[in-house]
């Protein structure tokens, strides 16, 4: 079953169509890779599917039945979807711990204002920042992380989401191969949970070994789909990386 | 932004209801209260429509129409002839016409303010406030409403402004619109700038610093029909010193 689809998805920033009159599917509890070379679009996407961006064209598709022409930052999460980003933004000043907890609280403002603190919050972000190696910095400012530790405790705020589906926009790039390893079980661990997650992603190893399923995006649009096998040996696919 | 305004409310309807009503002055300040809360609910509402720049013209607008209601509304303001003569609170048979008194009453508000503002801080509800500082569009990807959020405190620093107002038209007994031009504003940020943003003990710092400023420097002797100019001056200094060597104030943890 497909969880989200495009249907004639349109992105513009004044003249560039950065995506453009995209048509994909993505499949419950896969893993989807999407690549394509810089500037293809894939942010772009991302941002749509998350309502940081306001879509000038076409909709979106959740569940098979639900379309969306305009979606608030806001409404994301009610559909289960949550994301990292290319570039890292963490709640700077705010110490590890409470990056994590504010994934967590209430989210209706007067349940917040009287939610107190409760131990479960705690417990699940202690767990999540196990996970990723960051429990010992739990009382540092994020802003005082290295770069590694930055783009973990993305990762490690994405779980306390506890969403269904997964946004990830190059979460292993720039990392130190020990790093790399610890998000890609986590990935792995995120499939066995039978969750969706998209991952976009350069490095081709990761991508052959992580996903099911890839879509090769070029100039706004799907270049080509499939298994990264047969998809990645395709001529055009090669080209549109090397460049014509 | 728009404290002088609220601020200007609170101390508007103490001293109305004090001078032409029986309505004594915990009834008035709860009154000042209730109007603040539905006039920054109302404007509130209006003023999220607005961004950055705009949003600022906008709260600059909006106490400058309050100072013109204050000013030209005159059956019930007297315009700028002032209300004179509004009483001292009196409460269980305390009065609070003796100054010592008074700042006991004065002390016991800004404990009970500084509590409402650290629990404020310290609930979940403060930390997604400073999640929406720190980066607005994450806070809303994980399904926070910001718009409501920012409404809330809005409506919050306004009631507490009204309460400032209250007690400020009860202590001087007299007041006129100029004691809440969009100057006050300016001087109340000035405040919270001085003593370091996001930070409660910097406010009461810059506060105790900024007021106590003047009294300082009518020892230091300037010629008293300058004085009034070399305060400014030497505000706009420190302002700007500490642009330049602290930009993120006194204790502050963020910086501008
Ligand atoms: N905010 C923006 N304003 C103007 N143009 C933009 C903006 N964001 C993206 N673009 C343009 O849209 C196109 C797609 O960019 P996008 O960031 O989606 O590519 P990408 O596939 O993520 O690239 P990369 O692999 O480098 O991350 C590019 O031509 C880019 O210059
Ligand atoms: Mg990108």
């Amino acid at each position: 079953m497909k969880i989200i689809e495009t249907n004639n998805l349109i992105k513009r920033f004044d003249g560039v169509h950065a995506v453009d009159r995209l048509s994909i599917g993505i499949e419950k509890g896969q893993i989807t890779g999407i690549v394509g070379p810089n500037g293809s679009g894939k942010t772009t996407l991302i941002d749509l599917l998350s309502g940081v961006l306001e879509i000038d064209g076409g909709e979106i598709i959740i569940d098979g039945t639900k379309k969306i022409s305009r979606l608030l930052p806001h409404q994301v999460s009610l559909y289960g979807i949550t994301r990292t980003f290319q570039n890292v933004r963490l709640f700077e000043q705010m110490t590890v711990l409470d990056n994590i907890l504010v994934a967590e609280t209430e989210r209706n403002v007067f349940g917040s204002f009287f939610e107190g603190h409760a131990q479960c919050h705690y417990k699940t972000a202690e767990e999540v920042l196990r996970k990723v190696g960051l429990l010992e910095n739990k009382n540092r400012l994020a802003v005082s992380l290295s770069y590694g530790q930055r783009k973990l405790l993305e990762i490690a705020r994405v779980l306390a989401m506890k969403s269904r589906i997964y946004l990830f926009d190059e979460p292993f790039a720039g990392l130190f191969p020990e790093m790399r390893k610890i998000i890609s079980s986590i990935i792995q661990e995120l499939k066995r949970e039978n969750k969706t997650v998209i991952l976009v992603e350069h490095d081709m190893g990761l991508i052959r070994e992580l996903c099911e399923h890839i879509l090769v995006m070029d100039e706004g649009k799907l270049l080509a789909q499939g298994d990264p096998g047969s998809v990645l040996g395709k001529r055009e696919v090669i080209e549109a990386y090397l460049g014509r | 932004m728009t404290h002088a305004a609220f601020y200007g409310i609170g101390a508007y309807t103490t001293a109305i209801l004090l001078t032409k009503s029986g309505v004594g002055f915990f009834g008035a300040l709860v009154l000042g209260i209730a109007i603040a809360t539905a006039v920054s609910l109302l404007i509130g509402v209006v003023l999220s429509r607005f961004k950055g720049d705009y949003y600022a013209l906008g709260t600059l607008g909006f106490n400058t129409i309050v100072f013109g209601a204050f000013l030209n509304w005159k059956n019930l303001t007297q315009g700028s002839l002032g209300i004179p003569g509004i009483s001292r609170p009196e409460l269980f048979g305390i009065n609070f016409t003796n100054n010592f008194n008074f700042l006991i009453l004065a002390l016991i508000f800004l404990i009970l303010a500084y509590s409402v503002a650290r629990f404020v801080a310290n609930s979940p509800f403060g930390r997604v406030l400073k999640a929406i500082r720190e980066d607005e569009t994450v806070i809303s990807v994980f399904g926070y409403d910001t718009l409501h959020y920012k409404l809330v405190v809005f409506v919050i620093s306004a009631a507490m402004a009204a309460v400032a107002g209250s007690l400020f038209a009860s202590y001087i007994t007299f007041i006129d619109p100029s004691g809440f031009r969009v100057a006050e504003s300016m001087f109340i940020l000035a405040i919270i700038i001085l003593g370091g943003l996001a930070n409660l003990r910097g406010s009461l710092l810059g506060a105790f610093f900024l007021i106590l400023l003047p009294e300082v420097m009518r020892f230091v002797g300037f010629p008293s029909d300058i004085e009034a100019q070399m305060r400014q001056v030497v505000y706009g200094v420190i302002l700007i010193l500490l642009m330049l060597y602290r930009p993120q104030g006194l204790i502050g943890e963020y910086k501008l």
